[in-house]
């Protein structure tokens, strides 16, 4: 599949002048085509039914609101897109915050506790990356049980909720900079956003960013063509975890505290983004703008749900499965027309 | 026999550690007493514990023998505690047995429904099992709160409370009913050909049907067992606390039991499957969560040493799993990308 996909991309760039080619979409697309639809239409009803409603503030808050799921859902597509899952992210993030929760009161300084935060992350990425490869864990159980081990400390390093009160974080999470109008960007949603250009450009524009597509394609094929399968699926691995690291910062500086049981099921809202922005779960095809955009359908259905005011909370859970099932469904489609 | 031996031995052996330490702890906690005509004690204690996750694990281990994996059982759960509770709660009568069996009826039948739409999705769409049960584990709890109006429902109710909290001849019904499903589905599934059949959907799905084994029916059979006995699960559940609250039944419940069935040594990708395996697994992680109280480990804790305990089963299995499917999953290439890899 990974040759494909090369192929495919140069045959659509130099085919611009062919006029045959142009009405056609080449496949890979559509199920990111799904989503753009999706998110244009609930766009669309929102703003016919709320006059509120397509405003900056109420997209930035989207932005705010998910800013640490749009980092998760980047790592966790480098994780599917070879084919694995990563269930640890909700409970990496919530270690992350609670780290530096910790750290904050205990006198430690931003500058040392921002990366320890990260690096947290990336050692239980890198932990179950070597779990997954020179154990042959599959990748369910051994994230499986990162999360219960990510969980498990979190309630030792803050048993209950630590308030931070850190001058950086404090400024970090009040700071808005106007952009347009009464949209602004907050200096999580900057990092956010940063994060997800750096994943593009590695997943797109480097060699083991087609080595992860490969992988995901066909192991075997990427073996036997030499590339170093084993350091991309250990790799894969601490990139989610780092993911999940920076994702507990920008979640330190959204709710201004460490608490252990923060993100318990955030890795599903993770893994529906992913799949909703057209990524497949046996790996080897998607894109991490998907994903971004997976993640604004997601807020977005919240965000309708309470402008609404009458629908309970729970139809977003019902909202969400629907439309998980209706993206399925389509890939699986695709799929069989592939064949 | 050896093989089958030593495929438990760690998980039994984790087990009596596990015993072992609470033992030491608490000295009277083997200890069984007969107290108002029905047994007491530690070990009753546990097997009573373990019945809802054993339940749940013995559907999942059907369920991971045909490579597929179910997500949505605790929703499963939640829904049938929701349904069951709200009809009882309806009722002119929720004292009565036929109030309770016709809405356990009721439940029962939804979740029939719900294993019928996940065989579906699975085994005629084509869907991964994973992500097709993905989505009834995200709406089936809303489902469950559509039904429970988001509130906690509470009813009285002495026959559907019998369910968790009776006895019958000194055993404790959980554990009775448990058992019951426990040896129904060891007796159908290894004296008759369902056992093989499973597995050999489980091994290879197209071999199997080339082979002239209803694949698509198998694993639509599977999911649809594994709906049911979550459903009774559910039961036991809301009985214990006698309320439906659709927000935590059965929460994580669906790790629990993929964790009891990985430490029974059934291997995630399919094929040979261990019931006793499986019973083994939801004893020792039953055990460990009432043995960090006993030993006053504070319980948040407990996740942490359930993380120990699966690294280390799971690291001391590994190579017998690779031995033991190296043959049939990973035939000659398998030493060929371990040297690639050695030298990339």
């Amino acid at each position: 599949m990974a040759t494909d996909q090369l192929t495919s991309r140069t045959v659509s760039d130099s085919s611009t002048t062919a006029t045959r080619r142009r009405f056609r979409i080449d496949d890979r697309y559509i199920p990111v085509l799904g989503t753009v639809i999706v998110l244009i239409a609930m766009l669309a009803i929102g703003g016919h039914l709320y006059e509120n409603f397509l405003t900056g503030r109420v997209m930035a808050n989207v932005l705010i609101n998910n800013g640490f799921l749009v980092v998760l859902a980047v790592g966790m597509t480098f994780v599917i897109l070879t084919g694995g899952i990563d269930l640890s992210v909700g409970a990496v993030l919530a270690l992350s915050t609670c780290v530096s929760a910790w750290m904050f009161t205990h006198g430690w300084s931003a500058a040392f506790t921002i990366p320890v935060a990260v690096l947290v992350g990336t050692l239980i990425g890198l932990a179950v990356g070597l779990m997954v490869h020179v154990f042959e864990i599959q990748p369910f159980i051994a994230t499986l049980a990162a999360m219960f081990l990510a969980r498990g400390l979190c309630y030792i390093v803050a048993p209950e909720s630590i308030p931070i009160a850190d001058p950086v974080i404090v400024s970090l999470s009040t700071t808005r900079w106007p952009v347009y109008g009464t949209f602004v960007l907050t200096p999580s949603g900057v990092i956010s956003l940063a994060v997800v250009v750096i994943a593009f450009v590695t997943l797109h524009y480097t060699r083991f960013g087609r080595t992860v597509y490969a992988i995901g394609g066909s192991e075997q094929s990427a073996r036997l063509m030499g590339l170093p399968v084993a350091r991309t699926k250990v790799l894969v691995y601490v990139i989610s975890g780092t993911c999940a690291g920076i994702g507990g910062l920008l979640f330190a500086v959204f709710s201004r505290s460490g608490y252990s049981l923060t993100g318990v099921g955030m890795e599903l809202d993770a893994i529906a983004a992913v799949v909703i922005g057209g990524t497949l779960l046996t790996g080897g095809s998607g894109f991490v703008l998907g994903s971004v955009l997976g993640v604004v359908v997601l807020g977005l259905i919240q965000t309708i749900i309470t402008f609404q005011g009458t629908l309970s909370s729970w139809w977003t859970k019902i909202f969400i499965g629907a439309l998980l099932l209706v993206f399925v469904v389509l890939q699986r489609l695709l799929a069989i027309r592939r064949r | 026999m050896s093989i089958t031996r030593h495929r438990l031995f760690w998980p039994v052996v984790a087990l009596l550690a596990l015993l072992l330490a609470s033992v030491l702890k608490s000295h009277t906690f083997l200890d069984i007493e007969v107290r108002d005509g029905h047994l007491f004690g530690g070990p009753i204690d546990v097997i009573r514990r373990t019945s809802v996750l054993l339940l749940v694990a013995l559907g999942m281990t059907l369920v991971i023998a045909t490579r597929g994996i179910d997500l949505s059982v605790g929703a499963v759960m939640a829904i049938a505690g929701a349904v069951a509770l709200t009809q009882i709660a309806s009722s002119p009568d929720p004292g009565s047995v036929a109030t309770v069996a016709a809405a356990m009826g009721t439940a029962l039948l939804i979740c029939l429904v719900i294993g019928v739409w996940n065989g579906f999705l699975i085994a005629v769409v084509g869907i991964q099992p994973i992500i097709a049960t993905l989505v009834l584990m995200t709406a089936g709890r809303g489902i469950a709160m559509l039904i429970t109006g988001g509130q906690i429902t509470t009813v009285t109710s002495a026959p559907y409370k019998s369910l968790a909290s009776g006895y019958t001849l000194g055993l404790p019904n959980a554990a009775l009913i448990a058992g019951f499903f426990f040896l129904v589905t060891a007796l159908v599934t290894r004296r008759t050909a369902l056992g093989v059949l499973i597995e050999a959907v489980g091994i290879n799905p197209s071999a199997s049907r080339l082979a002239g084994v209803r694949a698509r029916t198998i694993i639509w059979t599977v999911y649809i067992l594994c709906a049911l006995f979550a459903c009774i699960a559910g039961f036991i559940k809301s009985a214990d606390t006698m309320a439906a609250d659709a927000n935590n039944a059965g929460l994580f419940i669906e790790l629990d039991a993929i964790l009891a069935v990985v430490i029974g040594g059934t291997s995630l990708a399919g094929g040979k499957f261990s019931l006793a395996g499986t019973l083994v697994g939801a004893l020792v992680i039953t055990t460990l969560t009432l043995a960090i109280t006993i030993l006053g480990i504070p319980a948040n804790a407990v996740s942490l040493f359930k993380a120990l305990v699966v690294i280390v089963v799971c690291l001391l299995q590994s190579p017998k799993v690779r031995n033991s499917s190296w043959g049939r999953r990973r035939p000659a290439v398998a030493p060929v990308p371990a040297s690639v890899e050695v030298s990339a």
